[in-house]
């Protein structure tokens, strides 16, 4: 019932955050100075064919009148057409999506193995030389942002020593046989492990780039519980039991100490995603964020709102999974 | 064997030194620019152009690290660009630290009402990815430097109202301030006489971070090019001419950087090194 409760309250308050997102996105974008319908038609064009495009994309009506054409399209799903493209917006959205996601999860995957294994080690040596190591490099990887990272990483590995490639998202020379933009999972399932790598090795910098200030957040986080359960009676018990340090790190403290991890894992993956705009411009991988650039470089407007609309979306859903995972793993909450 | 807290300490002061160190001397650097920039930072010298730093082959004298793809000095562009970053990162920090500062005291202490809709502000601001957002806002806004501040007020402030609303919270539980409501303190005096001093360490070190954040939203807004003119000498636009020059000129992008994260690291580092100060637990 709690569960029930909670998820119910919480989709409310989901609800009135996406209007607002709604919202603001609007009418701070119709702000934007420039006609962006003036800018789709050749230098000769009369002030008739300019009223008449207008028209047509129902830029002549009022400003309200234009939110509420405008969200009960979204609301049946109709985001509008692209001025640059004029291709239905959801498409081409969804045409990107795809390369955001599979990036993102990369990331995150990347970030949990790093973080974990910095913690774990930490853990393991604490109170060494080896702990204090791990704890400055936690420091700098935390201060320096995404943006930072993805440059240096592009220094290291795309220049100095050029092992991975450092635009784009797969070579396009390439002939690809996909059905689906989920390019990364699709060559694993077809078993194509020539393509997989060539993705993997476009996807793997801004991936890390990405991950490096969440591994840091895990880290320290998932070090700092570790050692608290390390104290623990049941974990003593299981060391007089004759169990050697790692195991006991491993089989006993680790599940207890990851829950607090968990719901701050949560909350960090929709920063990551949020990076994703500015790593995906700086390697020029055609994803989301990238296209979003593009749209607001190119007064865009339908584009632009369905990207920003899109990532509140992406954003809700990650807090709202993680609230409800929270709440079925945490048995405290489960029971009240 | 030393004892842990001295030694967190000394580490601790140690990195207080070095950020604080490294900040001033590009804030002198930035106050001094014309007078110790060895070139014109805007002189452009097509017969110049790409010379790498003062100790590979065919560097030019004069130009200690190397010209872009113009013939810019990029010493000179590091020296100028100094000052628009610090400007950003004081003035925009300080206006976001005051914004969201007040309406987090207002939301946490205050409760009722204005609780209500500040937190679901800050949940609508959440739900929006900061870097998109922030070039949205100067789409509408206009490149230029006041464009950039405004953007980073308008998106940054949460980041205060959310830890300060919580710090006022859990301070205007406290018995210190039920006695300051019985000697017969207003509910506004409260606030700014007791709540305020308390939560201010916190406002310090939150705004010592903001003003590293601030410094790297310039950086992504130049290099998306809609910083300010594209001529003036930022890190951000510095970069961006690296990125795309970078198989040829690697100095142009590599200088830039390391100075861009020294910087960086440095406002995080002293911010941290705050906090530990501040905190009573380690002191």
């Amino acid at each position: 019932m709690q569960i029930l409760r909670i998820l119910l309250m919480r989709l409310t308050t989901t609800a009135i955050t996406l209007l607002g997102v709604a919202i603001i996105v609007f009418f701070v974008i119709r702000v934007v100075p420039g006609n962006p319908v003036a800018m789709m038609l050749p230098p000769g064009a009369t002030e008739d064919d300019i009223a008449r495009l207008n028209a047509l994309y129902g830029l002549d009506k009022s400003l309200v009148a234009q939110f509420g054409i405008w969200l009960s399209g979204v609301v049946q799903g109709d985001f509008g057409t692209s001025i640059t493209s004029r291709q239905p917006v959801l498409g081409l959205v969804l045409g990107r999506l795809p390369a955001t996601l599979e990036l993102s999860i990369m990331a995150l995957v990347i970030a949990c193995l790093l973080g974990g294994a910095a913690a774990l080690t930490g853990t393991r040596y604490r109170g060494t030389r080896t702990e204090a190591a791990i704890d400055v490099a936690d420091g700098v990887a935390l201060s320096v942002p995404d943006f930072l990272w993805g440059l240096v990483l592009i220094l290291l590995f795309g220049v100095l020593v050029p092992i991975f490639h450092i635009s784009g998202r797969v070579t396009p020379s390439l002939d690809l046989p996909f059905t689906t933009n989920f390019y990364l999972f699709e060559s694993l399932l077809r078993l194509r492990l020539d393509l997989w790598a060539d993705i993997v090795s476009h996807m793997f910098m801004p991936a890390l780039a990405l991950a490096i200030p969440l591994a840091a957040i895990i880290g320290q986080l998932l070090k700092q519980s570790l050692k608290e359960t390390m104290n623990l009676d049941y974990v003593t018990l299981a060391r007089t039991k004759g169990y050697g340090e790692t195991r006991v790190i491993l089989r006993e403290a680790l599940r207890n100490a990851a829950l607090p991890t968990l719901t701050l894992v949560g909350v960090q993956f929709t920063f990551l995603i949020g990076g994703t705009v500015i790593i995906e411009r700086l390697f020029s991988y055609e994803g989301l964020g990238n296209m979003a650039i593009d749209a607001v470089i190119n007064r865009d407007l339908p584009l632009i709102q369905g990207i920003v609309i899109l990532f509140a979306v992406i954003f809700t859903a990650v807090n709202l999974a993680v609230d409800l995972l929270y709440a079925v793993l945490n048995p405290r909450l489960r029971h009240a | 064997m030393l004892d842990g807290r001295s030694m967190i300490r000394r580490r601790a002061g140690l990195r207080l030194w070095l950020s604080a160190g490294w900040l001033g001397l590009l804030l002198c650097l930035a106050l001094a620019a014309p007078w110790i920039a060895p070139k014109d930072p805007l002189a452009q010298d097509l017969f110049l152009g790409r010379m790498p730093p003062f100790w590979q082959a065919g560097a030019e004298p004069g130009y200690l690290l190397g010209t872009d793809s113009l013939g810019r000095d990029v010493l000179s562009r590091i020296i100028h660009g100094a000052r628009l970053a610090l400007l950003v990162a004081v003035v925009a920090g300080a206006a976001t630290c005051v914004i969201g500062a007040c309406l987090g005291l207002m939301a946490g202490f205050l409760r009722g009402w204005a609780d209500l809709v500040i937190s679901r502000m800050i949940d609508i601001w959440m739900a929006f990815p900061p870097v998109l957002f922030s070039i949205l806002l100067i789409a509408v806004l206009g490149p230029g430097l006041w464009s950039i501040i405004i953007a980073i007020v308008v998106i940054d402030w949460t980041r205060f109202a959310r830890v300060i609303r919580a710090e006022a919270m859990s301070q205007g539980a406290m018995d210190y301030v039920a006695s300051a409501h019985v000697a017969g303190r207003g509910r506004l005096g409260t606030m700014l006489r007791e709540i305020l001093p308390n939560v201010l360490p916190t406002i310090v070190v939150l705004l010592t971070l903001e003003m590293g954040i601030a410094v790297i939203v310039e950086a992504i807004l130049s290099f998306v090019n809609l910083s300010i003119s594209s001529d003036d000498p930022t890190w951000g636009g510095m970069i961006a001419e690296g990125r795309s020059s970078i198989h040829q000129a690697w100095w142009v992008l590599v200088f830039p950087l390391i100075t861009l994260f020294l910087t960086v690291l440095s406002f995080s580092q002293l911010g941290e090194g705050l906090k530990d100060r501040f905190d009573p637990v380690l002191r």
